[in-house]
Formats: C-alpha cells, sequence, structure tokens
C-alpha cells in the first residue's frame, strides 16, 4: 500500500463503475497487486461472476471469461483441465456463489479442483438491486426481506468457510475482511495463500471477504465498515479454516 | 374496476396474480422485474399468502411445480436468462399437466445480454424451450393495462387447460409507469376444485398421481396425444389478437408487445399523410392468430405483411405459415435491447410502398 | 386535449424521477391516461438519469419519445444529450443555476431557470426539481395546479405531511417565475 498512485499492471487503469464506498474496488486491486508480485499476470486467466463485479469485464487486465450466474466454479473447472498449468481463479459474490452457484462452489472444492475463489460476502445482492443473499444476517430488512430476514421465513446465513472445511478438497480456506487497514493486509497475505495452495498443486482454494454494499445497505460508506464490524464479523469469525501441509 | 392508479409494470403483475387469486410467489431476483418480487414480498404476507426467495431459478420453477401439484394457484416473475434455466422445469410441468403462470420480462440476449427491452425470446417460448413435445400457452400484453387484464385469463387458461401459461412482456413494460384499474378480488373458495391435485388423501379418495413418466412408449404416446387434444381445443377456443385500422388497409403491420405501441404511433402518422396501413397484434402468440392473418392474405386489397420485431425475426415465421406465402412478408427489427424510432419504421415502410408500386 | 410530452433528464439524486412522477400522476388526478418511463438499470448508479412522460385524455400508443416537445435538463451531460433531440417549436427548459452554457437551437423556445437558486429562496434548497414542476405545468398547461397540489400532497402521505406547506411554496415560486422574460 506504500505507492498509492501506482497502478498494479494487472488492472486497466480506468475509472471503476462501483459506487462510492464500495468494497470491490480494494479486492480488484488486491487481487492483482499479488498477481503481480507472484508473477502470474502471463498465465493468469480470470473466470468472472454475475454481479456487479461483471463490470471487471473492463478491469482486469489479463485473460477474462464471463460466466453465467453462479457457475464460475464449472466454467474454472473447464478452463484448469484444458490447461493445467495455467493460474485460474474466480470472483464470486454471495448471491453468485452462496445461492444459485451453491451446488458448483460445493463440487469445485470437494473435487479439490486447482481453482482459487475470491468470494465477496457483502451480505446482499449488490447488483439487482438489495435483495436477501444467503448470507444476509438475522433481522436484515431487504427489498425481498421487507419485515426482517426470520428463520421461519427465510432460515439462517451460510457459513461458507467453515461448511466448505468439512471437505477433503479445500487446500486453503480463509475468512478475512476490507474494513481496516490490518484487515486489508490480512486479506492480501490470504490471498497469497490460497494462490500458492493452487500452484503447489494442493488443493482448491478460497478466500472469503466480508465486505460492504452502502449502497443497498442505505449507509454512508463509513456507517457501512462500522456495521462490518459490530454485526458481520459477530455471525462471520474471522479466520483460516483450512491450510494444507506444505503452505 | 376501481379509480386510476399511477403504477410501475412489475409490481402491477404482481397486485393482478393477488387478485386473480394467486396466493404463492417463488421467485429469484433479476433486473428488469425485481420490482414484482419486492412487491410480493410486502403485499403477499397482508393477504396470508407465501413468498419465497429461491436459491435459483431452477429451485424456483421446481417450487411452482410442488405449488401447482398440490392444487394451488402460483406464479414467478423472472426475465431471460432465469426463464432459461426454468426449461427444464417448464417440460415436467407441461408434461404434467400443471397449471402454473410465468412471467418472462424479456431482456437483451443471448447470454447475460443486457438489461433493456427485447424480444429475442419469442422461440424458446412459443416453440417450447424444454424438452419434448409440448406447448406453452403464451400471452404478450402490451400495455400496463392489458398485463393486467391478461392475468387473471392466463390463471383461468392454466387452470382450464392444465398447462403452463407464460405471460411475455419485457423490460420497458417491467419498469414504466402507467395510469391502470384493477379488477376486484376473485374468491379463491369458487375457483373450480382441481380433483387431480396431490394433496393428500384425506380418507376421502384413492390416491392421486402427478407425472410427466411412462417407460412404455404405448403409454406415453397416450399421454402425449391427451396433450395434443388439449392443444386442439386451445387453438380452437382461446385466440387473441387486435386489429387497428385494418378495414380500409393496404398494408399490414405485423407486431406484438411494446413493438406494437409503437406502431400505434406510425399508423396515426402514416394515416395522417392518407397512407392506408394497419396492424395485426397477436396478443395470444400461441395460439397464434393464424387464421386471421390468412383472411388478410387472402384479400386482394392487402399488398404485403410488414412484421416489426425487437429481434432478428421470430414471429415472422410464424406469420409467413399463416399467410401460406399469399403475400409477401417483410421484415424489420432492432436488437440488443434498441427501439425503433417510429420515423425509423415509418421510412422502412414508405419505401416498401414504393416499391410495391 | 393534445398529447402531452416531457422529458426531464439530470443527475441521480436531482429528483428528476419524482418530477416525472407528480406530473405523470397529476395527469392521472384529473382522469387521463398517463405513462412513465424512466432509464433504468446500473447505468443510472451515479450517472445521468431521465425519465418520459405523457399524458393524454386518448389510450397513449408509444410511451416512447425520441424527439419529446418539452424537455426539462438539470445538468450539463444532459442539455447535450438532449437539446438536439426536442420536436422543432417544443420547449426547452434549462436549470440555469448549474447549466451556464446557452442552448444552441433557434427552432425551439428555450426558457432559462435558476431553479435552484428559486427554490433556496422559497425555502427549501433541494427542491429544484419542484421548481421545475411549476414551469413545466405553467409552460404545458397539461394539468392544472390544484392537481399538481394534490398529487404532491398524496406522494407525501401522512408520514411527511408536515413537508407539505414548504413544498407548496417551492411549486408556487415555480408558477409566478416569468417564463417569458
Ligand atoms: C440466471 C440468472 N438469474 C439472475 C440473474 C440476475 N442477477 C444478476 S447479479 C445477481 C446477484 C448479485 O449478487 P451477488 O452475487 O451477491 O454480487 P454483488 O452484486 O453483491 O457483488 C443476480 C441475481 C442473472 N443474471 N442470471
Ligand atoms: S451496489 Fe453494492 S456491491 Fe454493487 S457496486 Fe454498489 S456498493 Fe458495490
Amino acid at each position: 500500500m506504500e505507492q498509492l498512485n501506482h497502478m498494479p499492471t494487472p488492472l486497466m487503469d480506468i475509472p471503476r463503475s462501483y459506487c462510492p464506498g464500495c468494497t470491490h474496488g480494494i479486492i480488484h486491486r488486491l487481487v492483482a497487486e499479488v498477481i503481480e508480485e507472484m508473477d502470474l499476470l502471463q498465465k493468469a486467466i480470470i473466470v468472472l461472476p454475475v454481479g456487479c463485479s461483471t463490470l471487471a469485464v473492463d478491469y482486469f487486465a489479463f485473460d477474462s471469461v464471463q460466466s453465467a450466474h453462479g457457475r464460475a466454479p464449472a466454467v474454472a473447472t473447464g478452463v484448469k483441465r484444458a490447461l493445467p498449468d495455467r493460474f485460474v481463479m474466480t470472483y464470486q459474490g454471495d448471491g453468485d456463489l452462496a445461492s444459485i452457484g451453491a451446488a458448483e462452489m460445493v463440487h469445485a472444492a470437494t473435487r479439490g479442483e486447482l481453482i482459487t475463489t475470491i468470494f465477496v460476502n457483502n451480505g446482499i445482492y449488490g447488483m439487482t438491486g438489495g435483495q436477501m443473499a444467503p448470507t444476509s444476517l438475522m433481522g436484515w430488512k431487504t427489498e425481498t426481506s421487507p419485515y426482517g430476514r426470520t428463520a421461519q421465513a427465510n432460515g439462517y446465513p451460510i457459513r461458507v468457510s467453515e461448511m466448505l472445511a468439512q471437505l477433503n478438497g479445500p487446500a486453503y480456506i480463509a475468512r478475512t475482511d476490507v474494513v481496516s487497514v490490518p484487515g486489508i493486509n490480512k486479506t492480501k497475505a490470504a490471498i497469497k495463500k490460497a494462490f500458492t495452495a493452487q500452484i503447489k498443486g494442493l488443493g482448491y482454494s478460497i478466500v472469503e471477504i466480508l465486505s460492504t454494499c452502502p449502497t443497498n445497505w442505505g449507509m454512508t460508506p463509513v456507517d457501512a465498515l462500522k456495521r462490518v464490524k459490530e454485526e458481520t464479523m459477530k455471525y462471520y469469525p474471522l479466520g483460516e479454516f483450512k491450510v494444507a501441509e506444505g503452505l | 374496476m376501481g379509480e386510476k392508479l399511477l403504477m410501475k409494470g412489475a409490481e402491477a403483475i404482481g397486485e393482478a396474480a393477488i387478485r386473480a387469486g394467486c396466493r404463492h410467489f417463488f421467485g429469484y431476483p433479476i433486473t428488469p422485474q425485481n420490482e414484482a418480487p419486492a412487491y410480493m414480498a410486502r403485499r403477499l404476507p397482508e393477504v396470508n399468502g407465501t413468498f419465497l426467495q429461491a436459491e435459483s431459478e431452477v429451485a424456483a420453477i421446481n417450487m411452482l411445480y410442488g405449488c401447482a401439484a398440490a392444487g394451488k394457484r402460483v406464479i414467478t416473475t423472472s426475465s431471460s436468462p432465469g426463464i432459461s434455466l426454468m426449461q427444464e422445469g417448464l417440460s415436467y410441468i407441461a408434461g404434467s399437466e400443471l397449471p402454473v403462470v410465468v412471467m418472462n420480462v424479456v431482456r437483451g440476449g443471448p447470454g447475460l445480454g443486457d438489461i433493456a427491452p427485447a424480444q429475442g425470446d419469442y422461440f424458446q417460448a412459443v416453440k417450447g424451450g424444454g424438452h419434448g413435445d409440448y406447448h406453452l400457452i403464451v400471452l404478450a400484453p402490451s400495455t400496463v393495462q392489458e398485463s393486467i387484464d391478461l392475468m387473471q385469463l392466463a390463471f383461468d387458461l392454466a387452470d382450464k387447460y392444465r398447462n403452463p401459461v407464460m405471460m411475455l412482456s419485457d423490460g420497458l413494460l417491467g419498469q414504466m409507469m402507467e395510469a391502470v384499474e384493477f379488477p376486484g378480488f376473485v374468491d379463491i373458495e369458487k375457483l373450480p376444485k382441481k380433483p387431480w391435485a396431490a394433496d393428500s388423501m384425506q380418507g376421502k379418495r384413492s390416491r392421486n398421481l402427478v407425472n410427466s413418466f411412462d417407460l412404455l412408449p404405448e403409454g406415453l404416446e397416450v399421454m402425449n396425444k391427451k396433450m395434443w387434444a388439449k392443444y386442439a381445443d386451445v387453438e380452437k377456443n382461446e385466440v387473441k389478437f387486435e386489429e387497428v385500422e385494418t378495414a380500409d388497409a393496404e398494408y399490414i403491420f405485423v407486431a406484438y408487445g411494446t413493438v406494437a405501441r409503437i406502431i400505434k404511433t406510425v399508423i396515426k402518422d402514416l394515416r395522417s399523410k392518407g397512407h392506408k396501413v394497419g396492424l395485426i397484434r397477436p396478443i395470444t402468440l400461441y395460439p397464434f392468430p393464424k387464421k386471421q392473418l390468412l383472411a388478410l392474405a387472402e384479400n386482394p386489397r392487402v399488398k404485403f405483411f410488414l412484421d416489426i420485431e425487437l429481434s432478428f425475426g421470430q414471429m415472422i415465421e410464424d406469420v409467413k405459415l399463416s399467410t401460406e406465402f399469399k403475400k409477401p412478408v417483410h421484415f424489420y427489427g432492432r436488437q440488443g435491447g434498441m427501439l425503433p424510432e417510429p420515423n425509423e419504421i415509418s421510412e422502412v415502410m414508405l419505401k416498401l410502398m414504393k416499391e410495391a408500386k | 386535449m393534445a398529447q402531452h410530452e416531457l422529458v426531464a433528464a439530470g443527475f441521480g439524486g436531482q429528483g428528476i424521477m419524482m418530477l416525472g412522477k407528480l406530473f405523470a400522476e397529476a395527469g392521472v388526478l384529473e382522469g387521463n391516461y398517463a405513462t412513465f418511463l424512466p432509464s433504468y438499470g446500473p447505468a443510472m448508479r451515479g450517472g445521468t438519469a431521465n425519465c418520459a412522460i405523457v399524458i393524454s385524455n386518448e389510450p397513449i400508443a408509444s410511451p416512447v419519445l425520441p424527439h419529446p416537445k418539452v424537455c426539462v435538463v438539470m445538468n450539463l451531460p444532459s442539455l447535450k444529450t438532449f437539446e438536439p433531440l426536442v420536436a422543432p417549436g417544443g420547449i426547452l427548459i434549462i436549470n440555469s443555476s448549474l447549466i451556464k452554457e446557452k442552448a444552441k437551437r433557434t427552432d425551439i423556445k428555450t426558457i432559462y431557470v435558476p431553479a435552484n437558486e428559486i427554490a433556496e429562496k422559497a425555502g427549501m434548497t433541494k427542491a429544484a426539481n419542484i421548481v421545475i414542476l411549476g414551469i413545466v405545468v405553467k409552460a404545458t398547461g397539461a394539468v392544472k395546479v390544484e392537481s399538481t397540489k394534490e398529487a404532491i400532497k398524496q406522494t407525501l402521505g401522512e408520514a411527511k405531511a408536515k413537508y407539505l406547506p414548504i413544498n407548496l411554496q417551492v411549486l408556487d415560486a415555480g408558477l409566478n417565475f416569468d417564463i417569458n422574460g
């Protein structure tokens, strides 16, 4: 973070269309920095989801494949099996990964597919305007839970990292945040470890990043960061849930 | 009819479904129809109904399958990519002869496309997007008011023929607001009973089976024939269309949905300049108004048809088949979510008229 | 009654949609047909928003207005986009508080309104859209002043009823603006 003006080469130098205060931008940057630092640019392929980060079709300056909603892990599997020596990653939101794409996510993980997933958990559907996500916390009012999320109507928020940690296939699973400088630094370190797990052929890797969506939370960016610290982190504890030997 | 209200298309279809006796909604968010599930999430609890956001459209359509099998009126709303995911379920629903209503607020495609109004899903809707030999009944409103009016019909047709009904709308109709009037509430108790439903025997009858499966070809053929006898009735009884200024028209536009509205503006303009143009607007896309198109084609006064769509031409195949190639059928379309301007269409028509002379 | 047409455009957050809705709502309150077509989707994020309104006593054919008879522009990008599109003989209403440039066309009537200043003077800084609504009502004669006031009242509802007097004051300030000056 010392060279704030330096745009890592894996990112296109054009303005982003994300909302002010959205954490997708920070996470893009962290991914790009690690790609550059690990010298992966020339062999990297990113599979993009359907969600706000579909906009990243214009942002990453390396080969990108846009996929159907939720299917990124399957698409990435196809890419990786075709080109096993390449570096293959998916970038997915919580609706994309934990709702419509739950099956693909679980099966890529349990196969130990040699891909890495950056999982942006902002607890809501951003792109479509604020509907309930499988990760929305109890009581949260959203477009499709106008009276607040209840166990009776909607069940409970999914803890993806803990769930995947039950499987043998994943080599690295961590949950981090991007709502503070130490959080951002830890996220970067976790991304590095996840990428390393793939390069070393140890198995599937995923970093779940607690994020914000000020627009659809109806909050200022600052209040949104506070909400992650005060609410989200209580339900979704930070930490590493799986670290394969040799990492 | 009550007072006039200014209401968004996607919300109006929600209220219309409730008034048509539907208390169950299952769906998954997708633009440009998110206001429909949001409306239902707020409104259904007020009328003791059930709203559930499914984990995907694949799940949503199968929730409809279950709910309809249990004998309830049920609806989902979605848009093109989501409707694609529902095709497997729709095939099972048609095969099991279940009544459901599905609204497709069509957007630009293929793939992720965009969220602007389009008509590229005509083939999928009308020709059967899932596997096997079946039809959806397809209704195509062109105003928000008509979306409301056709909703009641959609549920009635679904129940009457035990067949899925699709409302084919588009992004413009979903997002615009229009002054509308709602009909009263259907009395759910008075709806026709569904003795075939798998709602448990309750000690009163032998078992019911909801099923699209027969391993024996002889048996499956019987099931298929039964369905197609039903479609023959649908084609005989349920055709709906609108004709505008066709009584003396020499040049006839064919268009459905939003495009037909734009054509009405074009007709006003061309008529004011003395050109005898008219419009036939299919309201049911399946069953298609074949006879009416043929009658126009056989009329010596009619010189040609001009089919206008928001695609590269899908309905035009049905127009050509219906008119039995008796008159030329020309085409003009815009794609990718672009809408043609009235002037643009007028120019196409004027050019064709000149060439025909 | 002829068909009345309005396109309003500006930044998201300037109350463009509200302006359009209130106009359409006033038309509906008089028993007319009305359509309101917003621009929608992610394109609206931070960018410009616009809406098209048609009011008529006959069923409305196309709700799309490629060449509106009346157009409101609340920021410079909207002026650039919409000035060329206004129908010949039409009216272009320009928020001169935020747009310092002049319109180039001579075949349309242009009305320059310092809407932000008028709104501020009338007591509600953020209500430039209501000032413009007053101008639109006056310039088009499409809807009555009473219906416009009723539309504002109904939109505010009971919850925000206390803001009604100030909104009406701002509307009046718009209505009192000399559109030929
Ligand atoms: C099959 C299908 N269903 C629904 C959609 C609509 N859709 C687009 S993005 C999205 C969810 C986005 O939420 P999330 O994955 O949490 O990402 P975010 O936008 O919050 O970053 C949905 C439901 C779609 N494009 N395709
Ligand atoms: S809607 Fe939410 S997730 Fe999407 S760009 Fe805006 S703040 Fe970010």
